[in-house]
């Protein structure tokens, strides 16, 4: 048999509902394999003896009707886990150990999902590499001081290294779809509202949204299938019919309209990406879709909005770490010395600068110049993709304009890293779903993603294409375990 | 300073700016790292600034992408006594209080 890690999350379902291996040898499995990769630092914190433990108590007392009967699954660490520690690579929050559970992953636990550890990601999510971290930076498997992508790098990377089977990481402005791109993985945005936001740190609240991360495309209909749910502790959360995703998985798309967005076509784009476009086109026309040339014509503006939006909602939420309730106190010698001095001991670089621009454009006498002008920016950007759904189901582009590059070549560049999200930041500010699928390579061999961006709560259509042009690409990663000890 | 539609053009944040919207964000700044952080504000409100190319005067901002309204709940009290978790996470506190320094002399 191949080696258990190795496994997709529906192949391990399988067998453990088929009895050939059980919760707790899976379980051994994945611990095992990560204390051999410390390496690549991707556990900010282990619950790996409790997970053992728990797997054995499935075991004696198994339910096999359950979506994930015993499986261990590692989240990135800006879901809030009852008495497990949340640092949301944050020093302010090194000691955080929330008294609740996120809605998201309280789903997992509830479908038979066992913790297995918190995984590193961007300090509050803040971060195209995982660079900002405050727990430091993550290697990427497929090459040595290559990132992850960002935010949730630490789910790509363990994801990608077989330390988990499946993860979950936050999407804010492409925070899973780029690291999934960068390690050769599957990462799905889902629409806004479609995922609870219920204790998911908060970075920018009408981004934020939660989703699955896998190794292929069916395990990310497995996951989403359990992630994605109504509730009332979230008030943007959706009431609508959801899909049984997994099982409603199809790889019939013929006569699908797949737009090409000629706005895409970026100054500078290399050409291995614009080549990989193109092969991705001829991919999904040999699947039975339809290519239609549309028009986004609002396309460049949106990054310089998304830099308004997010940094302005970020400065608002992150008002509340204040060394008071929790998180890191810096002495002071009055109340407003130590709010300062804790803020500015506990938050990194990015943060601050992030916290900063936000403050300034919220402020008095500058809000309709910046906030408000982003946000009838953001209503034009919207209107793009609505006028496009008149004409095709979904929408194809390349995920990224570039693949993984290496640790410390763009951390001094605040401008150059944010260019990382060209493609990934429209789907945000329109609360669409889009997830990236792996779909060639580079001349280095590191792997490029293409982007399906998709109608609103129309997942399933998003899940089918990927599905279906997976089967085509046939695309597999070559781990070597370099990092192995 | 036009304050209608239209972002500033060509408005620099010098280091006055940046200590003042330090002071306003409750984060104490060194002077060395202040000035690193005005350059990098430059450049990407330079960035920015390209949304000062479209008209958007007839335009309503956007702001909720969630087409929803706000639902009601009953006033019940849902949680326990949940004071000793509230408080457990506290860097500094006594039986029922968080303790902060001292506010009014």
């Amino acid at each position: 048999m191949t080696e258990i890690t190795s496994l997709s999350l529906f192949e391990l379902i399988k067998n453990i509902k088929e009895k050939k291996i059980s919760s707790n040898e899976v379980t051994k499995s994945f611990v095992y394999r990560s204390e051999k990769s410390k390496k690549l630092n991707t556990y900010v914190t282990e619950n790996f003896e409790n997970c053992l433990k728990l797997s054995k108590e499935f075991d004696n007392k198994p339910n096999f009707d359950l979506k994930l009967p015993g499986i261990p699954i590692a989240v990135k660490d800006l879901f809030c886990t009852n008495e497990v520690r949340t640092t949301a690579g944050s020093n302010i929050l090194n000691n955080f150990v929330p008294s609740y559970e996120s809605t998201v992953t309280q789903n997992i636990w509830n479908e038979g999902g066992i913790l297995l550890g918190k995984l590193n990601c961007d300090e509050f999510a803040m971060g195209s590499s995982n660079e900002t971290s405050f727990f430091g930076n993550v290697q990427n498997p497929i090459a040595k001081d290559l990132v992850p992508g960002g935010s949730s790098g630490g789910s790509s990377s363990a994801l990608a290294a077989n330390l988990t089977p499946v993860t979950i990481g936050t999407d804010t402005g492409g925070s899973i779809r780029q690291p999934a791109s960068f390690t050769g993985t599957v990462g799905l945005k889902p629409t806004y509202g479609s995922c609870s936001r219920y204790g998911i740190v908060a970075f920018a609240s009408s981004l934020d949204q939660a989703g699955p991360m896998s190794k292929d495309v069916k395990d990310s209909s497995i996951l989403l299938e359990v992630i994605s749910s109504f509730d009332k502790k979230d008030s943007t959360s959706i009431d609508f019919k959801r899909n049984n995703y997994s099982s409603e998985l199809t790889r019939n798309i013929k006569g699908i309209k797949i737009g090409i967005p000629k706005e895409y076509r970026v100054d500078g784009m290399p050409g291995e990406i614009e080549n990989l476009w193109k092969k991705g086109i001829e991919y999904a026309k040999d699947c039975g879709a339809e290519i239609i040339d549309i028009s986004l014509p609002h396309t460049s503006y949106a990054l310089p909005t998304y830099y308004i939006v997010a940094p302005a909602e970020a400065s608002s939420n992150l008002a509340r770490y204040d060394g008071v309730k929790y998180g890191l106190r810096s002495p002071g010698e009055s109340l407003i010395d130590m709010y300062e001095k804790t803020r500015s001991e506990g938050f990194g670089e990015e943060v601050k600068r992030r916290i900063l621009i936000g403050t300034y454009v919220l402020s008095s006498g500058y809000y309709d110049a910046y906030y408000l002008k982003a946000q009838k920016v953001r209503q034009l950007i919207k209107k793009d993709f609505d006028d496009a759904y008149n004409k095709v189901d979904a929408i194809l582009t390349p995920s990224t304009p570039s693949s993984a590059f290496k640790i410390g070549e763009k951390s001094n560049d605040p401008v150059s890293m944010y260019l990382n999200d060209i493609f990934t930041v429209p789907v945000n500010l329109s609360g669409l779903p889009g997830i990236s699928i792996p779909a060639g390579r580079d001349k280095n061999n590191y792997p490029l993603g293409l982007q399906i961006i998709g109608k609103p709560f129309d997942e399933q259509t998003v899940l089918n294409i990927a599905y279906s042009m997976e089967e085509k690409i046939n695309y597999k990663n070559n781990i070597t375990d370099w990092w192995m000890e | 300073m036009v304050l209608c539609d239209n972002i500033f053009y060509h408005m620099t944040i010098d280091l006055k700016t940046v200590k003042h919207i330090s002071k306003l964000a409750r984060i104490s700044l060194e002077e060395k790292k202040a000035e690193k952080l005005a350059d990098d504000m430059n450049s990407i409100f330079e960035f920015i600034e390209k949304l000062n190319e479209l008209k958007t005067e007839n335009v309503e901002p956007l702001t909720s992408i969630a087409e929803t309204t706000l639902r009601f709940r009953d006033d019940k009290i849902t949680s326990d006594n949940i004071r000793e978790k509230i408080l457990k996470n506290s860097p500094e506190k006594n039986d029922d209080f968080f303790v902060v320094p001292k506010v009014v002399e």
